[in-house]
């Protein structure tokens, strides 16, 4: 039911306000689709791997300067590696998300092998930490705007589509939103998803019946980066502009609270929860200045007193896996 | 590049960590005897400095804004243990994480909502402000000295504190076995209080200390917060003697990492690139030695094994 | 003489002054039940973790059929057809009882790595996981939550997880902690008929069940083991009677 008035809303909504002519609204709901495909790629890591990431905006944020770098290129006319490669940037939708997503795996990987090797809280911290080295990292960058950002001029383009137009680039996000959540309810019932599942709860048992658990969860943080990844691609899309925020670790904290206040391990908790998160800033950062106080207040609230957040407040506690 | 310059640096780096140690200390502590993760040790540290500024400002006195910095943090984070952070002793590190993140949250907003977004100054003590000259003729700042002095004092008090007292006798046992000092009939709701209590103190402290050699704005804490998340991952988790070895490894990491690399990388490059990339690489480095410490020892340098 | 399934020579651990395994033997033939027995203390957990790939030994040599396994991890020795239960039931509360069952089909001969098919859908893995738990005489309560199992259906659960395994030789943990009188008995009457399909090392602290059950009894204190043989000759052994069974009497 919750879901479904979710998806109900996720059309209606945009539509209506396409007709209306209501471009804002419009582009309210995108960073609401673009936040929820974010979270959808941190709830594989978090709620089927029980893999606390605190560091889930170094995917972001690479997605975003996968998008900014190789447009700027394009829009520039100056090829990356002159000397040696000489490619071409590209202003291509699709071409830049198979870049951000094979990106972000690959740090993904990377990040998750040396991650893995501890657990618990280290693996809290480390994540964090691993958030703040690509900050500054993007920081210190000057050749891509250090600081600053980078500014991209047009929208970037999908083959048959006007991008610019504020309601076929929502469907195109809202599509790959779809996607992912498909992915998403196919991993968690599949053999993989048993193992992973398993694997959180009681990884002893996995290793006594023959089972890598460990390398489980090396897989699903990289499937996780990815989507998060890809999110960021589409949400550097969508301001034109990329800077090193998007890899701040108060990203990374909003990534988990999408999920968070949607509810963990729940398909479309992260949905809820990115709309709601966004639903809230406008409205209450049309109030006060300080609506991250209420937000604050709000997120207290749900984990000192209602575990599985929104959805499960709405659905009832009953059905853990919708 | 001079001896000079390499003295100021390695000062520089101690002065950084003996301040980092004074954030990793708090953390690894509650960390250690409350299996607690709080992300929102760095708003303490906020605390303390904004505290300071403010009773600086109207008192003109230093001292007095030092022991309101630490008066006003150990009560903020007595308030906070007693009606949030106590509920998240026995809940996940995810709850922990997003309750303490909440805090985050509404401390910083708060603190915006009343002192507003231009950052506050606080002035080092007329005492302790001018260089000082140092053996082979080296000038360094007065207060800079002052403060790795400071640091120090602080650490030796906590290592009397912990090994020598009968609070740190309860505090070691409360790393060990709850229910065993529970049975001894220490009262353990108190105990935590205080040790929370104590790690916000050392926070404000730091905030404090640092607020007189950079602006005190809302935001500042969380950049110390991860470095101290780096340094006790490094040292290893609950170790005070972890804590403070990484607050120093990692203080002249960054500190040296930044003046060193760029010079490094002359030697083979072009200067302009040279500092480019030796700058984006020295930003890194803490993050990269960490990185190093976990492949050869998963639970830090003085972290118990598993 | 067969060989025997599991073969274990001169087995030594220990913790710095602590010696947990003191050059122990022990093997497992087919058919067999042999029970490991000895006060608390006497190093019965390190026994099977080692066994079973979960602690290294400092010396000696686990063989499995015989295949020198000493080095190998856990997961390989699973593979190789030992299959463990846990004294304290290690099972996902939050699954339900069919997927638990699942798992140990899917370690033994499915696919893990397969991310779009829904595990329900294979058929043969589900054929093998509700045989183990018609076995146990659980299949009807597949479709519930782990969680909401007794303490006794959990147990069967257990043994129902490493039967999905078909394994070459069980090492059992004890089965029958914290069952009472009448689960202890159908756990009895269980293991009994399971001897057929694969021989069980039987680490248990209920003697009427180990002397019901045992073909072979081994004797466990402080790490050495001081008596081997059959139930009567245990009984009647005087070292025994004075380093174990004249305690407990």
């Amino acid at each position: 039911m919750v879901n479904a008035a979710l998806v109900a809303a996720l059309v209606g909504v945009p539509l209506w306000a396409h007709v209306a002519g209501e471009p804002f609204t419009i582009t309210l709901a995108t960073r609401a689709v673009i936040f929820a495909l974010a979270a959808v790629g941190l709830n594989l890591a978090l709620g089927l791997g029980g893999l606390v990431s605190l560091g889930h905006a170094v995917f972001f944020g690479i997605g975003g300067y996968a998008m900014g770098i190789l447009a700027f290129h394009a829009q520039n006319y100056l090829p990356m590696f002159p000397e040696t490669l000489a490619i071409e940037g590209t202003k291509s939708m699709p071409v830049i998300w198979l870049v951000a997503v094979i990106a972000s795996a690959l740090a993904a990987l990377v990040i998750g092998l040396l991650s893995l090797r501890t657990a618990g809280v280290y693996f809290i911290m480390i994540t964090l930490a691993f958030g703040q080295m690509f900050y500054y990292f993007t920081i210190s960058w000057s050749a891509y705007g250090g600081e600053d950002g980078l500014s991209i001029w047009v929208r970037n383009g999908f083959p048959g589509l006007n991008t610019l137009d504020p309601i076929q680039f929502y469907g195109l996000c809202f599509t790959l939103l779809c996607g992912a959540l498909w992915l998403s309810h196919r991993i968690a019932r599949s053999p993989f998803g048993l193992m992973l599942n398993a694997a959180r709860q009681v990884p002893h048992r996995v290793e006594t019946v023959g089972l890598d658990g460990q390398r489980a969860k090396l897989v699903v943080f990289v499937i996780s980066g990815a989507i998060t990844g890809l999110a960021g691609a589409l949400f550097a899309d969508l301001n034109r502009f990329v800077s090193p925020t998007m890899f701040s670790w108060h990203m990374s904290g909003e990534i988990m609270i999408f999920v968070i206040l949607g509810g963990v391990a729940r398909l479309f908790g992260p949905v809820a929860g990115a709309v709601l998160f966004v639903a809230m800033e406008h409205v209450l950062g049309d109030l006060s200045d300080y609506w991250h106080i209420y937000l604050g207040a709000l997120l207290l609230g749900i984990v000192l007193f209602a575990r599985g957040g929104v959805v499960g407040l709405l659905a009832g506690r009953a059905k853990s896996h919708d | 590049m001079s001896a000079i310059l390499i003295v100021e640096q390695v000062l520089n780096g101690l002065q950084f960590g003996v301040m980092l140690f004074l954030m990793a200390a708090g953390l690894t502590l509650i960390f250690g005897v409350m299996g607690l993760i709080n992300l929102a040790h760095g708003s303490l540290y906020m605390v303390g400095a904004f505290v300071a500024a403010t009773v600086a400002g109207l008192t003109g006195s230093f001292l007095l804004a030092l022991a309101a910095a630490m008066a006003a943090a150990a009560m903020a984070g007595a308030v906070i243990e007693m009606t949030v952070i106590r509920r998240l002793y026995h809940t996940d590190h995810l709850d922990q994480v997003l309750a303490t993140f909440a805090l985050i949250l509404i401390f910083s907003e708060g603190t915006r909502a009343i002192f507003g977004s231009f950052p506050l100054y606080l002035d080092a003590p007329a005492l302790l402000s001018g260089p000082v000259t140092l053996p082979l003729g080296i000038e360094y700042p007065r207060y800079r000295l002052a403060l790795i002095a400071a640091g120090l004092l602080v650490a030796l008090g906590l290592w009397l504190l912990i090994a020598k007292t009968r609070i740190g006798i309860q505090i070691r046992a409360g790393k060990n076995d709850r229910e065993m000092i529970a049975a001894l009939g220490v009262d353990i709701r108190t105990l935590y209080t205080f040790v929370f209590a104590l790690g916000a103190a050392l926070a404000g402290l730091a905030g404090a200390l640092v607020g007189a050699i950079q602006s005190v704005q809302v935001g500042m804490g969380e950049p110390v917060l991860i470095l101290a998340f780096v340094v006790i991952v490094i040292g290893g988790i609950g170790s005070i003697k972890g804590a403070f070895v990484g607050a120093l490894i990692v203080g002249l990491t960054d500190t040296l990492g930044g003046i060193f690399l760029p010079e490094f990388f002359k030697l083979f490059m072009e200067p302009a690139s040279a500092t480019q990339i030796g700058a984006s690489l020295s930003s890194m480095a803490i993050y990269l030695l960490m990185a190093a410490v976990l492949i050869w020892r998963p639970t830090g340098l003085y972290g118990v094994r598993a | 003489m067969t060989e025997p399934v599991l073969d274990i020579r001169g087995l030594t651990k220990s913790f710095g002054a602590l010696v947990v395994s003191d050059g122990i033997d022990l093997s497992l033939n087919p058919g067999e039940i042999h029970a490991v027995i000895g006060p608390n203390g006497a190093g019965k957990t390190t026994l099977i973790a080692q066994i079973c790939g979960a602690l290294a030994p400092d010396a000696g040599t686990i063989r499995l059929k015989g295949q020198d396994v000493t080095a190998l991890p856990t997961r390989a020795r699973a593979r190789m057809g030992l299959a463990r239960t846990f004294q304290i039931s290690a099972l996902a509360m939050e699954d339900t009882v069919l997927q638990n069952a699942l798992l140990g089909a899917l370690g033994a001969a499915g696919n893990p790595w397969r991310l779009f098919r829904p595990v329900l859908s294979d058929r043969a893995l589900r054929a093998r996981a509700e045989a183990a738990l018609d076995r146990v005489g659980l299949l009807e309560k597949a479709a519930m939550r782990t969680a909401d199992l007794s303490h006794g259906e959990r147990r069967q659960l257990e043994v129902a997880v490493a039967l999905t395994l078909e394994p070459a030789a069980f090492v059992m943990d004890e089965p029958m902690a914290g069952l009472g009188a009448e689960g202890g008995q159908k756990m009895t009457a269980l293991l009994d008929t399971l001897r057929h399909e694969a021989p069980i090392l039987l680490v248990e602290h209920d003697m009427d069940a180990v002397f019901a059950l045992a073909d072979r009894i081994s004797v466990l204190v402080y790490g050495k083991v001081i008596a081997s043989g059959p139930p009567d000759a245990i009984r009647a052994d005087a070292a025994v009677r004075d380093a174990y069974l004249g305690e407990e009497a």
